[in-house]
């Protein structure tokens, strides 16, 4: 970066020039971050997008023939494909199961750190210990927490008579997808706190207040009250998780591998891109999972625009 | 927050503080106990248990007591000795490390830029790079890998901090852009008057005062770039380029059965201690920070 033109152009600038002067710096500014986001981004994304129409392979990168949108519609393509919908629906139910449960676990554990305490400390810190631990690391943790021959969970629910039998919680095809529900929701929950958290506290005191005055019950006052002022930090905290759920891979890869019963959207891009190495069908369903987050998220967009006004209003 | 506004707060305190007494038994407390007790357990238990098993062998491992009866740190040394944990350690810290500083100061120059000066096209700008922040990793893999390849970077560090900036960066810039509005305008008059350049404005003057931003988006960063797994996975081979998080997916045992779960443990306590503790240290300056991408954006 120049700077030492940047310096001596800066003060000795006509006044009627010295606006434009100053959009040329600001764009000289935000070019290096702009370019790699494009090299990162952009880039990429353009050529995946590419490549899903063509018929390329990992060991052949250069070599392709264009053939349309064979991977998606032909007789092999993706909508034909029984485990690319099945990765499809496990990626919704895993999104639909685990932002519900954080979202109201969420909601609970802002209310209890919106609340003057002493265990407040204590709340914030516990808060941030699952959103700290890698999720890698987090999904070990609970493989060997679930274990079905020697976990902790296993042991505890025998003994409490819960089960007659051990479960294979990451084993068992009926089971596995509700055990990483289960992990997720422990290890997003803090997040979806703390976007609340972030809500609750902009409610103006007065409102409590006046409600208190005229004594009105606890749960009126977090009804009518609180939630309505709330709805659109929640909204945003939901879309957020959302999105990211969508693209769930590390958690589900960890804790069942490339298991079909468990498999989601990422996790069959990622076999058919590497472990398969067919690089145009791969992309071709990373493709498909982009263009399904980047609907969600306009559409999300627009809903957003609405309950701020509406909430404005 | 306004003095009125802290005077209110003082009253609603004081009438909570009063709300008790008028009851007979303080069902809402017992509730905020039961709660709250519960959920810390939650949080940290798994880390806890993980903790006992690191230090645990053999069957020892098997048996669901909390302390370990016979404590060992053969998982540790076993770590350390059999798996060159060491260096992938280091591994992950120079990854983290270079992707902290390129953020932090590629953000820091357009949060100049974004959050100071009016320009066509500003907005547009900020809705794109939020919405990279939206773009599933797999999106980009074979682009990526097809870009890593070229500039023949396969299987090396610089590969990794390169992709990790796709994570970090739309997040740092928006964090960044909220913190540079709220800074005074008179700031960058007076840099003008004394005939600064913008960079020695950016670095000399806001960066000292945006510090506490910087260290929560700093950390943010870090722990983004210290806990990423696909990249690591699919742009690194050999074990030369190994970051922690695949190194600790990858353990297993040469006879192939039963996973070595106490190493596992050890490995896991050993990359997530700093990183608690880290957040534990700065847990209010993390919470601001979070929450400043989110509600103000």
């Amino acid at each position: 970066m120049p700077e030492t033109v940047l310096q001596a152009a800066f003060p000795s600038v006509p006044r009627g020039g010295l606006a434009a002067q100053r959009v040329r710096r600001a764009w000289w500014m935000a070019a290096p971050m702009l370019l790699v986001l494009a090299a990162v981004g952009g880039w990429p994304l353009l050529r995946t997008i590419w490549f899903s129409l063509t018929d390329s392979e990992l060991s052949r990168l250069d070599d392709y023939t264009f053939i349309g949108l064979e991977n998606y519609v032909g007789e092999y393509g993706l909508l034909a494909s029984t485990d690319w919908w099945h990765a499809v629906g496990n990626t919704l139910l895993f999104t639909g199961l685990s932002v519900s449960l954080e979202t109201l676990l969420g909601l609970g554990v802002a209310l209890l750190l919106n609340q003057p305490s002493r265990l407040r400390t204590l709340l914030r810190a516990a808060l941030l210990v699952p959103w700290a631990i890698p999720t890698v690391v987090s999904a070990k943790m609970w493989s060997w927490m679930l274990h079905d021959q020697f976990g902790i969970v296993n042991q505890q629910l025998l003994a409490l008579g819960l089960i007659a039998t051990p479960l294979a919680w990451t084993a068992d095809p009926q089971l596995a997808l509700f055990s990483i529900v289960l992990v997720d929701v422990w290890k997003a929950t803090p997040y979806m706190a703390l976007l609340i958290l972030a809500a609750l506290q902009m409610v103006p005191v007065d409102c409590y207040e006046a409600a208190q005055v005229d004594g009105v019950p606890r749960w009126q006052v977090f009804r009518r009250i609180t939630l309505p002022l709330i709805l659109p930090g929640i909204l945003v905290a939901v879309v957020f998780r959302t999105l990211d759920a969508l693209r769930v891979f590390d958690l589900i890869y960890v804790m069942t591998s490339n298991s079909r019963d468990t498999q989601s959207m990422s996790v069959f891009v990622r076999e058919q891109l590497i472990d398969f190495g067919l690089v145009g069908y791969g992309s071709a369903a990373a493709t498909c999972l982009f263009f399904m987050i980047a609907l969600l998220s306009i559409v999300a967009m627009g809903l957003m625009r609405k309950a701020f006004e509406r909430a404005a209003a | 927050m306004s003095g009125g506004h802290e005077a209110a707060t003082a009253t609603t305190a004081a009438l909570r503080r009063q709300a008790p007494s008028r009851r007979r038994f303080p069902w809402g407390d017992v509730g905020y106990w039961a709660a709250s007790l519960l959920f810390i357990f939650v949080s940290v238990f798994p880390l806890l248990y993980a903790l006992s098993s690191s230090f645990k062998q053999g069957s020892a491992l098997f048996s669901p007591t909390l302390w370990p009866e016979a404590p060992t740190f053969a998982n540790y040394s076993g770590v350390f000795a059999e798996q060159s944990f060491a260096h992938y350690l280091l591994n992950s810290l120079f990854v983290a490390g270079s992707v902290v500083t390129l953020s932090l100061g590629l953000s820091l120059m357009a949060a100049w830029a974004f959050g100071r000066v009016e320009f066509r096209g500003r907005g547009l700008l900020l809705m794109l790079i939020l919405s990279a922040s939206m773009l599933p990793q797999v999106a980009v893999l074979s682009g990526m890998f097809e870009l890593v390849r070229a500039f023949g970077l396969y299987d090396t560090l610089a590969a990794l901090v390169i992709a990790d900036l796709l994570l970090t960066l739309p997040f740092t810039v928006w964090v960044l852009v909220t913190f540079v509005r709220q800074l005074p305008r008179e700031l960058e008059e007076a840099a003008a008057m004394d005939g600064v350049g913008v960079l020695t404005l950016v670095f000399r003057v806001y960066m000292p005062l945006l510090w506490p931003a910087m260290v929560a988006t700093g950390l943010l960063a870090f722990i983004a770039a210290w806990n990423e797994f696909l990249f690591a996975l699919t742009f690194t081979l050999s074990t030369a380029a190994r970051t922690v998080p695949v190194a600790i997916a990858l353990i297993s045992t040469a006879s192939g059965f039963e996973l070595p779960w106490g190493k596992i443990m050890a490995a896991s306590v050993i990359v997530t201690l700093p990183l608690v503790a880290l957040v534990v240290l700065f847990q209010r300056r993390i919470v601001a920070g979070l929450s400043a991408g989110a509600v103000k954006g």
